[in-house]
This record gives C-alpha cells, sequence and structure tokens, in this order.
C-alpha cells in the first residue's frame, strides 16, 4: 500500500516535470513572445539570482512580514473579540446580525478608505490587513463558541466556574476547530491583500515586484516572483495544516 | 425594557451611524478620509440617479460573472473528469496542488502585459481565482456519488458522456451550485480587488477615483454601494439555491 501510494505521487511529479517541459518547449519555440513567457529556465536563473543578491529576499521578507503582523494581530483581535461576543446570549443577538451584514463585503473595498485615513504607508498596509483578516477569525469564534454543547455550560454552571473560567477551559477548547479554520482562511486574505496593498503603496514586497518587473517587461523576474507568491501559499498552508492537526489531535482522538 | 425580537439586531448599527452623524455636525470634523452618515447618503444618491454608480455596477459584475462563466467551467469540467477517473486524479495531484496555493492578484502583472487595461485581463483573473473553489467541490461531489448509480449506469451500457450527462451531473447537481455560489462570491471580490489595484474600470475604480478627488462622502457611498452589492448577490445565490434544491443543498453545505 505504501509503495502505490509513492508511486502514485512519482507519476504525479513526473507528470509536472512533463509539463515544464512543455512550456519550455513552447518558450523556446517562441510560440509565445518571450516577452510575456520566459522559459522556466529563465525564470529559475532569475529566481537564483534574485536570491544570491539578496533583492528578491528582502521582498520576500517584506511580504511575509506584512503578513505576518497583520496576521498576527487580526487572530488576536478577531479571537478576542469573537470571545466576548460568542459567550455573551446578549451580545450575539444584537452584535452578531451587524456582523453577518458585513461579511459579504469584498474586504478590498476599503483600502481607498485605508489610505485616505493612514496614506501609501506601511501603517495603512498592516491596517488593511488586519481588517480583512479579522472577519474570518472573529466569525469563526462567534460561530464556534454559539456550536459549544449546552451540557458543557451547565457543567461550568455547577461547577461554579468564573465566566473568564468558562470561556478558557471549555469554549475556547471545544470552539477550536472554527477558530482555526477561520485562521486558515484568513492566511489566504493576508497573503492577497499584502500583495496588493504592496502593488498599491509601494511598499519593499513581492507585490511591488511583481509589478515593477511587469512594467519593465522583465518577464523572467516577474515570473520569479509569482512562483514566489506561490511557495508562499503553499507553505503557509502546510503550515496551518500541520498546526490544526497538531491542535486538534485530542478532538480526532474522541471522535 | 422589553424589544421586539426584530428591533433587537438592527439597533446596533443604527445607533452606530446616530452616533457618527452627531459627532461628526457637532466637531465640525474636516476630513479627507470621513463624512457623516447623511453626507453619504447623499452622495449615494446623486451617484445613483446621475448612472455612474449603476454602470460602474454593471461593468463590475459583467467582468465578475464572465469571470465566473470561464473559470468555473473549466473547473467543472476538470473536477468531472477528476472525481470520475482515479488514474487522472492522482496524476494531476502535483500539478494543481502546485498552481493553487498561486494568490489570484499575482497574475495581476501577468495579464496586464499579456491583456493590457480593462475587461480581458480582470476576467482572466476572476476566472483563475473561481476555478479552485469549482474544481474542489465538483471533485468531492462526484467522487462521493452514490456507487451504485454508476453501477446502473453501467449495466444500462450508457455512454461516457450520457453518463456524465444523465448521471453524475443530476446526483452531484446541489453541490455544484453550492460551489458555484461561492465562487461567485469570490469573483466579485477578486474583481472589485482587481479594480481598486490596477483596473481602471467599474466599481473598484470608481472608489479610488473618489478618494483621489478628495471626495470622502462619494468614497463611502461606493464603499456602502459594495457591500449592498455583495449582499445582495449572496442573498439571491442563498435563494435560489434554496427554492432550487431545497434540503439536497441543506446536506451539501454540511459536508
Amino acid at each position: 500500500m505504501r509503495w502505490s501510494v509513492l508511486g502514485w505521487r512519482l507519476a504525479s511529479f513526473a507528470v509536472a516535470a512533463g509539463i515544464i517541459a512543455l512550456w519550455q518547449l513552447a518558450a523556446n519555440q517562441r510560440l509565445i513572445s518571450p516577452v510575456f513567457l520566459p522559459g522556466p529556465d529563465r525564470a529559475w536563473a532569475s529566481l537564483m539570482r534574485g536570491f544570491t543578491s539578496g533583492d528578491l529576499l528582502t521582498k520576500l521578507m517584506g511580504t511575509l512580514t506584512h503578513m505576518a503582523y497583520g496576521w498576527l494581530l487580526a487572530s488576536i483581535a478577531g479571537v478576542a473579540l469573537g470571545a466576548m461576543i460568542g459567550s455573551s446570549k446578549a451580545m450575539r443577538i444584537y452584535v452578531a446580525p451587524t456582523l453577518e451584514l458585513l461579511r459579504p463585503l469584498p474586504v478590498s473595498a476599503i483600502i481607498p478608505v485605508a489610505i485616505a485615513a493612514l496614506g501609501l504607508s506601511q501603517g495603512m498596509a498592516l491596517f488593511v490587513i488586519a481588517f480583512g483578516s479579522l472577519w474570518p477569525m472573529l466569525l469563526g469564534t462567534v460561530h464556534g463558541f454559539a456550536a459549544v454543547e449546552p451540557r458543557l455550560y451547565e457543567v461550568a454552571r455547577v461547577l461554579h466556574m468564573s465566566r473568564l473560567a468558562v470561556i478558557f477551559k471549555i469554549a475556547l477548547p471545544s470552539a477550536a476547530p472554527d477558530i482555526l479554520a477561520g485562521m486558515r482562511l484568513s492566511l489566504t486574505v493576508a497573503l492577497i491583500l499584502a500583495v496588493v496593498c504592496e502593488m498599491l503603496a509601494g511598499l519593499d514586497g513581492l507585490g511591488q515586484w511583481v509589478l515593477l518587473s511587469a512594467r519593465s517587461f522583465r518577464s523572467a523576474d516577474l515570473f520569479a516572483g509569482v512562483m514566489l507568491l506561490g511557495v508562499i501559499g503553499y507553505v503557509t498552508a502546510l503550515a496551518m495544516g500541520a498546526a490544526e492537526s497538531r491542535l486538534l489531535r485530542w478532538q480526532a482522538a474522541r471522535r | 425594557m422589553i424589544l421586539p425580537e426584530r428591533i433587537k439586531p438592527a439597533l446596533l448599527p443604527l445607533a452606530a451611524l446616530l452616533i457618527f452623524e452627531i459627532w461628526m455636525r457637532l466637531a465640525d470634523v474636516q476630513s479627507d478620509s470621513l463624512a457623516p452618515p447623511s453626507a453619504i447618503a447623499l452622495a449615494l444618491a446623486g451617484a445613483l440617479t446621475d448612472g455612474s454608480l449603476l454602470a460602474a455596477t454593471r461593468d463590475t459584475l459583467a467582468a465578475a460573472f464572465a469571470g465566473l462563466a470561464l473559470g468555473g467551467a473549466i473547473g467543472l469540467v476538470l473536477g468531472i473528469a477528476l472525481g470520475l477517473s482515479h488514474v487522472f486524479d492522482r496524476l494531476m495531484e502535483v500539478t494543481i496542488e502546485a498552481i493553487r496555493p498561486i494568490p489570484s492578484v499575482a497574475l495581476l502583472p501577468i495579464a496586464l502585459i499579456a491583456l493590457g487595461f480593462g475587461y480581458r485581463m480582470e476576467i482572466a483573473i476572476v476566472s483563475f481565482a473561481c476555478v479552485w473553489p469549482v474544481l474542489i467541490m465538483t471533485r468531492a461531489a462526484v467522487g462521493g456519488i452514490e456507487p451504485r448509480l454508476i453501477e446502473v449506469a453501467r449495466v444500462l451500457r450508457l455512454s461516457q458522456l450520457d453518463r456524465v450527462r444523465k448521471i453524475v451531473i443530476p446526483a452531484a447537481l446541489p453541490r455544484i451550485f453550492l460551489a458555484f455560489r461561492l465562487a461567485a462570491g469570490i469573483a466579485l471580490i477578486v474583481a472589485v480587488t482587481v479594480e481598486i489595484a490596477i483596473n481602471p474600470l467599474g466599481l473598484g475604480a470608481g472608489i479610488m477615483t473618489a478618494q483621489q478627488a478628495l471626495r470622502p462622502d462619494l468614497m463611502l457611498a461606493y464603499l456602502v454601494w459594495i457591500g449592498v452589492t455583495g449582499f445582495a448577490l449572496n442573498a439571491a445565490l442563498m435563494a435560489a439555491q434554496k427554492t432550487l434544491f431545497g434540503r439536497a443543498a441543506a446536506i451539501g453545505d454540511q459536508a
């Protein structure tokens, strides 16, 4: 069984390699103008050159920093606010409908407002990323708190637990799957908004790198940047998935 | 004080608007980013009557739906193929996992140099973003079809095309519709984001122009309108899902 999984995986890699070879062939034959489509060899060379000269590395770190700060800020605020709203019935009645009303708003629409208030600055990017990533976590936490098994709350009442103890010992652990699902969604949102903010405000990051490369028709640099953004998306999702299965192991065992 | 249940959810937004209005009037705030709600309402009414807002909405929705149709069709075809054929699914795994995490806005510069400003590049980016949710959910829906239905198809000696048309699509339809509903939300978000970032078209460009013209009332009116559009789109699709599929869709929602 184990071997067949490995075999399929290898075959799957072979298919991906075949597609890259086709891409190389198309680029070599100049089926599409090299201005738009560099071959994988040129994109790879550009990636390596960017890393050795350190240019691309600073841009990569810039994007990661924007993402991380905004996302962490949103995580703390989202879970804290969500716990506050979710743990009180009155708050759920009065506040939650407003949140549901705001949920379908495309968060990127807040960017012009943030630019008007904060200018084309680091602070603007941080605010936009945090604001955008806040929603999935906030709504996830509220939903998770509302869905806690009611008997657990009864147990807490019998044990005379304080509200804080109820939140930390009962509600947060049982809402963890919803919260973590929100966090994973926010990670994607944070990456997208980081890229957009870097493009608009010219902040040091991969968003600015790909846009400037496109403006000066350096397509190899452009593809290197896009590939790197894909890698960020992949690695962060992978890390989040690993964290999720680790944090929820106790629940999986219970089921 | 006892309030009727229906009023409670509306209380918070109304109070917030009122306090905001009074504060703006009393403190006589002059700002590039804020405007009293009454001024926003006036700007919204003005933009609605002169038709500029509706024209922008049409542009944005046209690009979003064209992208949804194109990306959704690609996702649907690939999703059915991957769901039906285990071999194809496993062979494509690495390729799909490598392309999927690329954030849609990262493709913006590529689309820009390849297609220029306008509808085409926006549609290309929206369709890239829409492929994935449809593909993933269709694959899961087709893979989860009752195996006996497939056996029936085999007994009836249906051709591959008839099998897809008469058995697979009807059986997976509720969840495919759900996938399209989620993708429609994504399409609107991506369309607005692309317009804000770079494309001089539609609602996103409208809100950016209002910001640059230092018209906070108009900018916030656009923000409200984008929220209304998102909300209306979501509500319409939810209602369609309920009337078309009823309980079947509810089951799909949980999965």
